[in-house]
């Protein structure tokens, strides 16, 4: 049985332990309000420019003169996975759910007999799939989230990354996974395609309800169709990445704010539970010596 | 609106990180990639891209415009709305002869140590920029 003196130093431990999660609750929360604001603010941007490509690709048809990053490399053998994860752990199943995904995406391609490639942004996803991945592990980016905002230059070196690999013939199809804020209590982690280029769905609604009314005006591109989608889809590439790393800062802050809250509050059911087993003992010391006196007082 | 012509158009400015610029203006001159050009309300429908130079916000047609240098990227315009889509976006104010000069002297050195050619593109491209940054304080750039 612990003595007493053992009873008081774990309450000491869980007690400083506690003190440590709810510092670190405390900070995730305020980071957590600087991430929400960073991606508001990139909102804009991110909008004007899905409602570009909206309008670029809706006016021209693919043909084999297209941009490869829309129409594809005409093969879908070589996949290409970013898997975009904190730094950091401390976060729950933030970091394991996205990886979780890349691999069941990675087993489903392989089982396909297709080549999978990963480039991971964040320590932790290199960290966990450096097992399984090993060599196909491209390249690792860190540094990325965690400071105090992320920046668009920060990201547009993995953008610059996939571009150039992609340039340079190494992979057909580019799929995104990375965290989904949708709430401080839930991350989703998404799948996204990056190249070749899709359009996704719940763009089209918004588009729709930008687009001015009466008649649907001309548009004249500068120089042509061709030329500006040539240009375009690498930012759109750049800025999906930035947004999901926006995402993905804020989700971590998020999922570290709620597994410290978590964390704090079990530390105080343990001080709870250890300081009654402490109470318990104290007594039965007592009442062991008192027993002890009383019968040697018999005794005499 | 009424069926007389809107006197302004609104003019956003907006880098991947935040909205620089929200505000209406009477005419702006951007540095499309097929000249310049100047949009005013009712402007045809427009999607250009933009070379690097000085976006000019008129606010008023007496006043001096406010110049903004953008190193390239896009302009959505229609009749009610111009939006540039910039990835560095400087006041011109803000824009230092010495420093532009001495960004110039570095890259010029980089770009002579550079091997690969990938490596030299990209610095050419940032000369490029640093040129019309130059250009655009010394006032050569046409206004």
């Amino acid at each position: 049985m612990p003595s007493l003196s053992d009873y008081r130093d774990r309450i000491a431990s869980v007690k400083s332990t506690r003190k440590i999660t709810s510092a670190m609750k405390m900070v995730a929360a305020s980071k957590l309000r600087k991430a929400q604001d960073q991606a508001e603010a990139s909102q804009p941007y991110a909008r004007s420019m899905a409602a570009m490509m909206a309008r670029v690709a809706g006016n021209i048809s693919i043909s084999d003169s297209s941009p490869k990053l829309l129409a594809g490399t005409g093969s879908d053998q070589r996949h290409l996975i970013v898997v975009v994860t904190a730094d950091r752990g401390l976060c729950a199943g933030f970091n394991t759910n996205v990886v979780k995904m890349a691999r069941q995406l990675t087993s489903r391609l392989r089982a396909d007999g297709k080549d999978v490639s990963f480039v991971c942004a964040g320590r932790k996803g290199g960290d966990l799939l450096k097992r399984e991945a090993g060599d196909s592990i491209w390249q690792r980016f860190t540094g990325i989230v965690g400071k105090s905002r992320v920046e668009y230059a920060d990201s547009d070196k993995v953008a610059q990354y996939v571009l150039e690999k992609f340039e340079a013939g190494e992979f057909d199809v580019c799929t995104m996974i990375y965290n989904q804020f949708v709430s401080v209590l839930t991350q989703t982690p998404t799948t996204q395609q990056l190249i070749p280029f899709k359009m996704p769905e719940e763009q089209d609604n918004e588009e729709k309800s930008q687009a001015p009314e009466g008649p649907v005006s001309v548009y004249t591109f500068e120089p042509d169709e061709q030329e500006i989608l040539k240009a375009l889809l690498p930012k759109n590439i750049s800025v999906q990445i930035y947004r999901a790393f926006l995402d993905s800062s804020a989700g971590e802050q998020a999922a570290r704010m709620t597994a410290m809250d978590n964390a704090t509050r079990n530390a105080g059911d343990m001080i709870d539970n250890l300081s009654l087993q402490y109470n318990r003992a104290r007594q039965a010391h007592i009442t062991k010596e008192l027993i002890e006196i009383i019968s040697g007082a018999e005794a005499l | 609106m009424s069926e007389a012509q809107k006197q302004t158009i609104d003019f956003e400015l907006v880098s991947p990180e935040r909205k620089l610029v929200s505000e209406p203006v009477s005419m702006v001159v951007i540095p499309g990639s097929e000249g310049e050009m100047g949009v005013g309300p009712g402007h045809s429908s427009v999607l250009s891209s933009l070379n690097p130079g000085i976006v000019a916000l008129y606010t008023n047609n007496n006043e001096e415009p406010r110049k903004i240098f953008v190193a390239g990227g896009f302009a959505d315009v229609t009749a009610e709305i111009c939006t540039v889509l910039a990835e560095e976006a400087i006041p011109l104010e803000d824009l230092k002869q010495s420093e532009i000069d001495q960004e110039l002297k570095d890259l010029s050195e980089d770009l002579g140590m550079a091997s690969e050619d990938a490596d030299k593109a990209k610095i050419e491209v940032r000369i490029r920029v640093a040129k019309a940054k130059r250009r655009a304080v010394t006032g050569e750039a046409i206004f």
